[in-house]
Parts: C-alpha cells; structure tokens; sequence
C-alpha cells in the first residue's frame, strides 16, 4: 500500500495530465448523448450573452443584406396572396374551404417561429449556430431551422434563451432531400471541403440530372415540411465504382451573413417519432 | 500590473480574439484555420508549477470550446502542450538559467534559436493532436497530414505578427538583494 502512494506521488504529474486528458476526451466522444456532462447547457447561455454582444456591432453592417432578402421574402410572400389569382369568369371562382383555414386551426403541422442568429461559424469542420431564442421560446431539440432563402440547419442544445444549431456545414449533419423534377429522394452531407458547396448521395443512376437542377425537402423529412428550397445541382459527378450519383450541390443559403430564421416546430413530431420507435421494436 | 492580472486579462483576450476576429475571417482553404489562442499557455510564467499549468490549459482549451460547441477537443490538446512545456523549456534553457532571472518565455529571456524552436515544436504538436482527433471522427490521412503543415505554418506567422507587434519587455531579476 505504502509503494502505491509513493508511486502516486511519484507521478502525480503525469496522472493528473492523463486524467485530464481522459476527461476531455470523454467529453468529446461522448458529446452527442451527454450534454449535461460538460455543463453544455449552462456553457450556451453564457457564450450566447457573449455573442449576443458581439451581433449587436456586426449588425450593423448587414443591415443591407438583411433588408434585402426580407423585402426578397415579402415579395414572394405577396405573390402566394389569394387576392392574386383571380379568374375572369364566375364559373371558375376561387373557392376556400373555411372550415380547414379558420376554425380547425389544429390541422397546423408546422409552426414557425422567427429568431435571432447571434453567433456562427463557418471556418470549422463542426460548424454551429446560435440563436436567440430558447427552452423560454418554446424551442426544443430537433427542430429544423431555414432562412428566407433555405434550409440552414437543425436544434441540438438548448438553454433558457439561446439555442445551438447544427448547421449544414457539419460533417456529421444529415438531412434527407428530394430533387425537384422528379422525387427521387437523397441524403445531403457536408464533406468539410469547402463551405460553399455540400454533397447529395444516394441518387440513382438511372434518373435524369443536370447542372442547374432544383434540390427541395423531402415530405419524409420529419423536421422541415416539403418543398423548402435547399439548393441547385452544381456539378454532376459520374462515380464509375457506383450505382449512385454524387452530386455537387450550391445551397441556396448563405451561411456568411445570416441574421434572421425560422425555427420549425413539427406540433406532430414526439407522435410520429413514438410510432416508429415502437415500430422498430416491435420487429426486433 | 501583477503577472496573475495580466494573466487573466490575457486570458480573456486570446479566447475572444479566437471566437471573434479568427474565426469569423472567411474559410480560405479546407486545410487552413487560423489558430492563435494556444499562445497565451506558451506565454505563462516559468515559475508556475506543473500541476496547475497542466490545469490552466485544461480549463482554457474547454472556454474555446464552449464557443465552438466541441466540449473537450481543444481542452485535450491544451492539456497536452501545458503538460510537455516544461520538459521543452529544461532542454531548450541555457545553464546561466534564465528560468530563474525572468518572468516568462520570450526572445529576450530565452534567446532567438532556442525562443523559435519552443514555438515551433509546441506549436506543431499542439495541432498535430487537434487535427488528429478531428481526424478520428472523419477525415482521411492526406486531410491529416495537410491540415497539420498548413494550420502550423499560418499560426506561426501568426505567432511572428502577434511577437512583433506586442514587444513584450522582459526584465532582468537578479536574486542578489
């Protein structure tokens, strides 16, 4: 006994380094399950308040941009008025179902949710983002998040009143997408190469693509709702060991300036989730 | 100004000009990040003990790592280059031993040679350990080796900038009072 205390003390420099080290490296493999652990939570409200004040200078200078995309946005919002389609003849009037508009206000799916982008980063191989919006503004964990102009990310962390996002340009994001002209579904991941473009897999050979092609999300995607633009087809990549094609895709967001998004709240989320894990249980 | 206020100020600094100037500068390359905060551990005072050193880099790599949202990847390779700093500094230090009649590492107490290699070998081990955890989560060998050569060589010009405009004055102690 007395020859174990003497060999700790012995080399109690170089056991405590390796503790440390055996935290640490705890705390960044573990990371997806235990939050708690490194005291995320607590982390996020404070490196938030940090960003907070950094946004409220670099605002300013996006001011332009920002105005921009969001008269960009009400325009498009203008265009899908019903006032706008109007038919000549009475025959063909435009009739709304009011009951499914006004009254059944429960058949909502997607709720959106404006917030602040405080803090981002794009330089990393794990990029997030934070918003100003949190546990307070009913934000929860997997909930999607898009701009005006697309898909940006997904909720991970939550605290009182920040949120963390993993963004598209992380390498470990993933969110399922369909190509515009004709359904066929994909995976979009980020293969840390360069911020401007990611990558779409999974898409058979026999479909038709080409250069300019429109890619959407998918309805199967349960945090974002369909259609929502996420980007263009780039450059079609003709992998001959496979019987998939590796798309080169230019997301229609622009990671650099950022200001405002929307957080999606899928009201039918925990059902649809609950389901399926028993489901998979079920079978197993 | 006391050296711990100092420290604690640096401290501050460096975590915030990493989150907030460096990595806001936009992407130039896959292989090239700007790193520059792991200067203040190569800034610490000699005298401190290895215990606390290899603390003081364990909880200033996990602050970096609050803003980015990766608990533990660079507390590790802080910790790493806390704890191998004195085992540098017993090679490099010249017998008239300037560990004792200066505050910290610097050109005037260590000298040019011995000053450069310290940075370059803590510097290149330091991010040789960050890129290799990245490197075991995804990533492939040439990602590994790239990475390593490109982000060592901007941060030691970065270090170069940073020696260069903030010339810090060293003064001589002499312990005959």
């Amino acid at each position: 006994m007395r020859n174990v205390f003497l060999f700790i003390r012995r080399y109690f420099n170089f056991l405590f380094f390796l503790v440390l080290q055996v935290v640490a490296l705890s705390f960044l493999f573990r990371y997806n399950k235990f939050h708690e652990a490194a005291f995320l939570t607590v982390a996020t409200e404070v490196t938030g308040g940090f960003n907070k004040k950094y946004n409220n200078v670099e605002y300013y200078f996006q001011l332009k941009k920002t105005n921009d995309s969001l008269a960009k946005d009400n325009v498009r919002m203008h265009q899908l008025l019903k006032e706008n389609y109007e038919a000549p003849g009475n025959e063909k009037k435009l009739i709304v179902d009011t009951v499914k508009i006004d009254s059944l206000k429960k058949i909502q799916k997607y709720y959106f949710m404006d917030a602040k982008v405080v803090g981002s980063t794009t330089a990393l191989q794990t990029n997030y983002i934070t918003i100003h919006r949190g546990a307070a503004q009913n934000v929860k964990p997997n909930m999607g998040v898009v701009s005006s102009q697309g898909i940006v990310g997904t909720v991970v962390n939550v605290s009182q009143n920040y949120a963390t996002v993993m963004s598209l340009l992380h390498r470990q994001y993933k969110v399922v997408v369909k190509l515009k002209n004709n359904n066929d579904r994909g995976t979009i991941e980020w293969d840390g190469l360069s911020p401007l473009f990611v990558t779409l897999k999974d898409i058979p050979k026999s479909v038709k693509v080409t250069k300019g092609d429109t890619v959407l999300t998918s309805p199967t995607s349960s945090l974002f709702p369909a259609n929502i633009m996420v980007g263009t087809v780039y450059e079609v990549v003709d992998d001959k060991t496979s019987n998939f094609y590796t798309l080169k895709i230019r997301p229609s967001t622009n990671f650099f300036n950022l200001e405002y998004v929307y957080v999606i709240e899928n009201q039918q989320y925990d059902e649809q989730k609950k389901l399926e894990d028993s489901t998979r249980k079920k079978f197993q | 100004m006391s050296v711990l206020l100092k420290n604690i100020i640096r401290f501050a600094l460096f975590i915030l000009i990493q989150v907030f100037v460096l990595f806001k500068v936009p992407p130039l390359h896959r292989f090239i990040t700007p790193y520059l905060y792991f200067l203040f551990i190569l800034w610490l005072p000699f005298n401190l003990p290895r215990f606390s050193l290899t603390t003081i880099g364990f909880l200033f790599g996990l602050s970096l790592d609050y803003f980015t949202n990766t608990p533990g990847l660079h507390a590790a390779a802080c910790t790493l280059i806390a704890y191998v700093r004195p085992f540098i500094i017993n090679l490099l230090i010249s017998q008239e031993g300037s560990d004792k009649n200066y505050t910290s590492p610097s050109i005037t107490s260590m000298g040019w040679a011995p000053y450069a290699t310290y940075v370059v070998v803590l510097t290149f081990l330091h991010h040789s350990y960050l890129v290799f955890l990245e490197w075991m989560s995804f990533g492939s060998f040439w990602y590994f080796l790239g990475k390593v050569i490109a982000t060592t060589a901007v941060s030691l010009l970065l270090i170069l900038v940073t020696e260069l405009l903030f010339y810090r004055n060293e003064k001589f102690r002499t312990n005959t009072v």
